[in-house]
């Protein structure tokens, strides 16, 4: 892997090209997952894998991997509002 | 304190242009604040119309004035103006730009250029909402909520009237941005987060909530405009979708911003409360404190508008516990406004009575929605007039009443000039009677099982909704010399100098109006927003 100083880093192809292998096989399993019998927990899944994939997409397409500490945590406290909204919806979804 | 002789022009003719594009391409965070306060109150003013065609309708049983399909074309159009046109829009955009940086002794906002697009982009989004009235299949007539499964079918313009709010959305999350990223850098030299101004902390909770909450809208609309355009079946249980999904979505975004509509209107009585009653404000840091708590807290208890749509009983449970919750920060800010009242010596100015009133109206306002937020008497009174109501006595009794008390105390300030007392305590007056002649009558109604969005009822119900709408026409007498007298006072009034009210924040340290930088020299902060030891009022 290429670092350089400070502000631009660049990511090579080889790992771009994992991550987007990594991306297409999570795609696939949550494919797949709508076939299994899980109920309520289908959901939970398919989420979870959504967010593995977002995750990856945040971490390197995004350069949020190499991004100084004020973004990271700006980013943070996003996704917190966003999981405590989407966790409330599961005293809903999960018990109907 | 002595009034300052001011060397530099005042805002209004620092550029020496004048004319349109002076002010709608200016960048003066006071300019702009001007900007949204004429087209927030003028939205404000339309939603009155249609909200006085609302009651004369209802004045009588069966078809008074219109039909059926107008009605519901009526209060759906009346509440998108109301809430996305006025209210959400107004406080920060007009009080919170006009104020909040010479609050804070900063010379302008963060990011002025993006604080005029953020007007901009509101003007677009509300020229979209209107084009959406008189294009396609008509104006939307599915009540301000958008709920599926009705808004993606019906034949009136939804599409266009969701993507009009879309668009306003991202005016409100810059304004938030600009506004947060402003209190936090440009604070004037002292200016310590203990010293902030209410209003100040306010704006502040305010903004987080517009930037976490409204994307959350922004992507629900789009979601509903899929469903009609490319019939997505998201929230089509036919085709594995959930339409409570859509409701759970809607109110992720709209009740916490029911707290961007009411924390700002705190922040106003919280500045107006102890300029008028000479005292230190009672209880700063619970206040200031409070604003944050309800900011988060408030963001957790949406699923109180869905005990009946089909919820689960957990949810149920979970929801409105959490909505109790809420109930104790608000109840704090009421009790430390009385506490802050307690021994002060009270004048009734214009501004104060708007306040008083507004701890009144709010307060009821709030109760009531403890009722709603119990599930089982909500069960009772839910989609009847009770809530409509509720929301009333919150959001105009609060909100808006907070709104005319801003009107009243800082728009001299910006114009050098100010409005007669009497007439303002006379529509004050008118306002305060029409309101709850009107408001109270209708929660009555709702609790004897009058529903509401009907344009007709059942004949028991004539005479409490005949007193209704006399109410309303008090209201709009009481708002018409409120008009006259604002208006006619700023433009042609008396000269307004100095700080006649003794204010002791930053805004009335500066020039009346103040110079286009708001200050002849960067102040430095030496004592709190509410300490009036040095402001020559006794
Ligand atoms: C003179 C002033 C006003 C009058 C006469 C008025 C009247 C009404 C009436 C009669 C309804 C109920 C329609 C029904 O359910 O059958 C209504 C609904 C509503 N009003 Fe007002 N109103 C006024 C001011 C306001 C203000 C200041 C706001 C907000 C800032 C507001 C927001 C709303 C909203 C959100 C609805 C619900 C619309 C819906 O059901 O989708 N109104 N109004
Ligand atoms: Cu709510």
């Amino acid at each position: 892997m290429t670092s350089d100083t400070g502000a631009h880093h660049i990511v090579g192809y080889a790992k771009l090209a994992q991550v987007w292998l990594a991306l297409l096989a999570l795609t696939a399993l949550t494919v797949l997952i709508t076939r299994l019998e899980l109920g309520g927990y289908k959901v939970l899944g398919a989420l979870t894998i959504a967010c593995l994939k977002s995750g990856l997409v945040i971490a390197f397409f995004m350069h949020m991997k190499y991004e100084g500490r004020l973004l990271r945590w700006l980013l943070f406290v996003a996704l917190v509002t966003l999981a405590i909204f989407i966790g409330l919806t599961f005293f809903d979804v999960l018990y109907r | 304190m002595t009034t300052v002789q001011p060397t530099q022009p005042s805002f209004w003719n620092d550029t020496g242009k004048t004319g349109l594009a002076a002010w709608i391409f200016s960048t003066d965070h006071k300019r702009i604040g001007l900007l949204y306060f004429y087209s927030t109150f003028g939205f404000f003013l339309v939603g009155v119309l249609l909200g006085l065609l609302l009651r004369i309708e209802l004045m009588a049983p069966g078809r008074t004035i219109m039909g059926p399909q107008t009605y519901n074309a009526l209060f759906t159009v009346h509440g998108v103006v109301m809430i996305f046109l006025f209210i959400i829009p107004g406080f920060q955009g007009s009080f919170g730009n006009l104020v909040m940086p010479i609050q804070i002794g900063a010379r302008d906002v963060a990011f002025p250029r993006l604080n005029l697009f953020s007007w901009w982009l509101y003007i677009i989004g509300a020229v979209i909402i209107i084009t959406s009235l008189f294009t396609g299949g008509g104006p939307p007539d599915t009540g301000w909520t958008f709920y599926v499964p009705f808004s993606s079918r019906t034949g009136t313009n939804v599409s266009l009237a969701v993507f009009g709010v879309f668009v306003v959305g991202f005016s409100s999350i810059l304004t938030g941005l600009n506004f947060i990223t402003t209190i936090h850098r440009l604070r004037a030299e002292g200016m310590t987060w203990g010293r902030l101004p209410l209003f100040v902390w306010s704006l502040y909770a305010t903004a987080w909530v517009q930037v976490l909450a409204t994307p959350i809208l922004a992507i629900t609309l789009v979601l509903v405009m899929a469903e009609r355009l490319l019939g997505t079946g998201l929230f089509d249980p036919g085709r594995g979708g959930d339409p409570v999904m859509y409701q759970h979505l809607f109110w992720i975004y709209s009740h916490p911003a029911v707290y961007i509509m009411i924390l700002p209107a705190m922040g106003v009585i919280s500045d107006v409360i102890p300029v008028f009653s000479r005292k230190p404000i009672f209880g700063y840091k619970m206040i200031a404190f409070s604003s944050i708590a309800i900011a988060a807290f408030g963001s957790l208890v949406w699923g109180h508008h869905m005990f009946t749509s089909g919820m689960s009983d957990t949810a149920i449970l979970v929801f409105s516990f959490l909505t109790f919750i809420v109930a104790i920060p608000s109840a704090i800010k009421v009790f430390n406004w009385v506490s802050t009242l307690y021994k002060g010596s009270i004048s009734l100015d214009a501004p104060m009575l708007f306040a008083l009133s507004f701890i009144l109206l709010f307060s009821i306002g709030g109760l009531s929605g403890l009722i709603l937020g119990a599930a089982a008497t909500d069960v009772h009174v839910h989609d009847t007039h009770f809530v409509v109501g509720h929301f009333h006595y919150v959001i105009f009794g609060g909100a808006g009443f907070a709104f005319f008390a801003a009107m009243h105390y800082w728009l001299p300030k910006f114009y050098g000039r100010r409005y007669a007392e009497k007439p303002a305590i006379v529509a004050w007056a008118l306002m305060f009677v029409g309101f709850n002649v009107m408001y109270f009558t209708m929660q009555v109604l709702g609790m004897k099982g009058m529903p509401r969005r009907y344009y007709d009822y059942l004949p028991e119900f004539a005479t409490l909704n005949l007193v209704a709408t006399i109410g309303s026409w008090i209201l709009v007498a009481g708002l018409i010399v409120m008009l006259v007298n604002l208006f006619r006072g700023l433009f042609r009034g008396e000269p307004f100098v100095g700080n006649p009210w003794g204010g002791a924040t930053l805004e009335w340290t500066t020039a009346t109006p103040p110079p286009t930088e708001n200050f002849e020299e960067e102040p430095v902060v030496t004592h709190g927003p509410y300490d009036f030891r040095g402001t020559g009022i006794p």
